[in-house]
């Protein structure tokens, strides 16, 4: 007799650190396929609607980008506290908090070309570091749990959002929608392509993660918060300051998501209203872990995540299933890497059985 | 205004019973090492589930019964990735409260506008006739009842009973309790699973009982304060019994306040904003207290576990 057994491996396997989601991408696919079926939909078409037509044409790429952008900044705000063993969850209130304050931006000097702009960039990364700053300082001072503080914080900033939609902030010509006026020009991330929503924010994306890449990976900084996390007591021996990694994370994270909610509302909606985010804080969280908190993964995992989100919409559209299929799909995929991360660390192994 | 403390008593009762079942389970979880962040997501898919068995079946109980089923259902992802695949406690939570939350909006739209009959309150005989607080703490749906019982039990049991010192050990020490051939891994995975079925009995108890109706952002939050809660009990089922009630009070007291029609310069979102607000102060208020943290959590909380 001979049976599976799970053997320690003396390294992480650097192969199964990078096949491991690839193969959970995968596995999330094939068990869409089995879903639809399940609901007595064609498969084949399903598949060609979820996965297929959100990459079909040009317009549906642009498209693509569009929603990774919020995803990647998040992500990658949150893998620099996650390396450092913060777990800030609250993205999606640090979104929220950065599209507020870049709103007061716009309202208030919303006509100055370039100025405008810049200001709001700056106050939508401060909004999101300001809400960050509270679980940060809740955990260093006190040891308050950050997940459930920065957690706390979202269902807050929904709060403080929907009040101001409803009140002070709300168009008085909006035929009572909860919703800001509409931004001056002035106010406007510039797109890229004529034509496109596709914006300088997805750009900006781009060099955000680099910087986080350099961070992260080539600094005094990146190297004794990833020791935090890895080694706490090690850092602690090394005289890496705890308080500054505890900091450092959620406040990255912060401004990141931020940033992230001014490109929003400065982007393809235009306004502050209480819908503005579709979940992408807390779909961050596992672009994060997909792409293995590393910048390139994470720009892969952000065009997965966005096709998820796109496939969802499309699916309502033309199959009648609810858009909040794009959540199944989110789950799903963070399962399966959870399990097949297995094999990072373990292999599989056909020993003998031995008798006792 | 005897009437209105009485009505305010009996309301934080029915406020604090979901939130008090779920705390319960988690803290049951968290006392075999096992840390499961998923509680949202437990309450969610309970809550749909009791809620599509109950209009189906024309049955709350049978409601109930599929409720704790999808909680356990649940819970057993959670079992298999931590206890099987040893997965991250922290990450495998978070799954499990996206997928759930996702999971239950997804597939509980067609439910989305159907209400179901009122379960009638069930008073308890010559307790129910007491002045003033009788009405408020004995005429209740059954079910809150059986969550006072069920705190009793577990109490008992963790602290008087063999098999809570078994559960207690495996929490503090796994190394050492595997060494005396307790079954750490079976204790573990029971655990989990009456932490998935309490957190989906809450789930139930929102969408049959407390609304009753089902939509999707229902549980809103509940999962996570109970998990604050079990933290601010410092891992004792009385505390926790208590912290429930106390946050009972605070939820319902808002709505008492928002619906009273009184003249008051308060935003109504401020108001739905105190209960999160004061599960921060809550925390913050416990945690500033490290050593009373450090001795009371159990020792193994969310590290794994394996064999050799």
């Amino acid at each position: 007799m001979r049976r599976l057994t799970l053997e320690p491996r003396p390294v992480a396997s650097p192969v199964w650190g990078w096949a491991s989601p690839v193969l959970a991408v995968v596995l999330t696919c094939l068990t869409g396929l089995l879903i639809f079926a399940l609901l007595g939909k064609d498969p084949i078409e399903g598949f060609h609607v979820f996965f297929i037509r959100p990459v079909s044409s040009f317009w549906a790429v642009m498209e693509l980008l569009l929603k990774a952008t919020p995803l990647a900044l998040c992500a990658i705000g949150l893998a620099v506290g996650f390396r450092a063993g913060i777990w800030n969850i609250g993205a999606e209130g640090q979104f929220i908090l950065g599209a507020i304050f870049a709103t007061a931006v716009a309202l208030h000097f919303g006509d100055w070309p370039v100025i405008s702009l810049l200001a709001m960039m700056i106050a939508g990364a401060l909004g999101g570091m300001t809400w960050a700053a509270i679980p940060a300082f809740l955990r260093s001072r006190f040891n308050a749990n950050e997940i459930l503080v920065s957690l706390m914080l979202v269902y807050v900033a929904q709060l403080l959002v929907s009040w101001l939609v409803f009140g002070p902030w709300k168009d008085p010509m909006g035929f009572n929608f909860p919703q800001t006026v509409m931004f001056s020009d002035a106010s406007l991330i510039p797109t890229l392509i004529e034509g496109q929503r596709l914006n300088l924010a997805f750009l900006m994306m781009l060099g955000s993660l680099v910087i986080a890449h350099v961070l992260m990976n080539h600094s005094r900084l990146g190297f004794s918060m990833r020791t935090s996390g890895q080694a706490p007591l090690a850092a602690l021996y090394a005289g890496f300051s705890n308080r500054q990694s505890i900091y450092m994370g959620l406040l990255a994270g912060g401004a990141c998501a931020g940033f992230a909610g001014m490109a929003e509302v400065a982007g393809p909606m235009g306004q502050l209203t209480d819908k503005l985010s579709l979940g992408y804080g807390f779909a961050a969280i596992i672009v994060a872990f997909v792409g293995r908190l590393h910048a390139l993964g994470i720009l892969l995992a952000s065009l997965v995540m966005a096709l998820f989100y796109v496939g969802g919409e499309q699916a309502q559209q033309y199959l009648n299933l609810p858009s909040a299929m794009s959540r199944v799909f989110q789950g799903m995929l963070l399962f399966f890497l959870l399990a097949t991360d297995l094999l990072v660390n373990y292999r599989l192994v056909l020993r003998p059985s031995v008798r006792s | 205004m005897t009437e209105l403390i009485a009505s305010i008593l009996f309301a934080t009762i029915v406020a604090a019973t979901p939130i008090a079942l779920a705390g319960l389970g988690e803290l049951v979880t968290e006392k075999s090492g096992m840390l499961n962040l998923g509680a949202e997501g437990l309450m969610a898919v309970g809550a749909l589930a009791a809620f599509i068995g109950a209009y189906s079946f024309g049955s709350p109980w049978l409601g109930l019964v599929f409720g704790i089923a999808a909680g356990v259902a649940l819970s057993l992802v959670f079992a298999l990735l931590t206890l099987g695949l040893l997965a991250n406690h922290v990450a495998t939570g978070l799954a499990l409260a996206i997928f759930g939350t996702g999971f239950a909006a997804f597939a509980g739209k067609p439910y989305e506008s159907q209400v179901l009959t009122p379960v009638a309150a069930w008073a308890i005989p010559f307790l129910s006739e007491i002045p003033f607080v009788g009405k408020a703490l004995f005429s209740h749906q059954p079910i809150v009842y059986l969550s006072w019982l069920l705190f009793g039990v577990v109490a008992w049991l963790l602290a008087r009973s063999r098999l809570g010192l078994i559960l207690r050990a495996v929490g503090e020490s796994p190394q050492n309790a595997h060494a005396i051939g307790l079954p750490v891994r079976l204790v573990r995975l029971l655990a989990i699973v009456f932490g998935g079925g309490m957190a989906g009995l809450g789930g139930a108890y929102l969408s049959v009982f407390y609304t009753p109706f089902w939509t999707e952002h229902m549980v809103a939050g509940r999962g996570w304060i109970a998990l604050a809660l079990v933290v601010f009990a410092t891992w004792r089922p009385l505390r926790l019994f208590f912290g429930a009630h106390l946050f009972g009070g605070i939820l319902v007291i808002q709505l008492f306040v928002q619906s009273s029609g009184l003249q008051i310069e308060i935003p109504s979102q401020l108001l739905t904003a105190m209960p999160y607000l004061v599960t921060i102060v809550v925390l913050v208020f416990i945690s500033g207290n490290a050593k009373l943290i450090r001795l009371n959590s159990p020792a193994s909380l969310g590290l794994p576990f394996r064999p050799d």
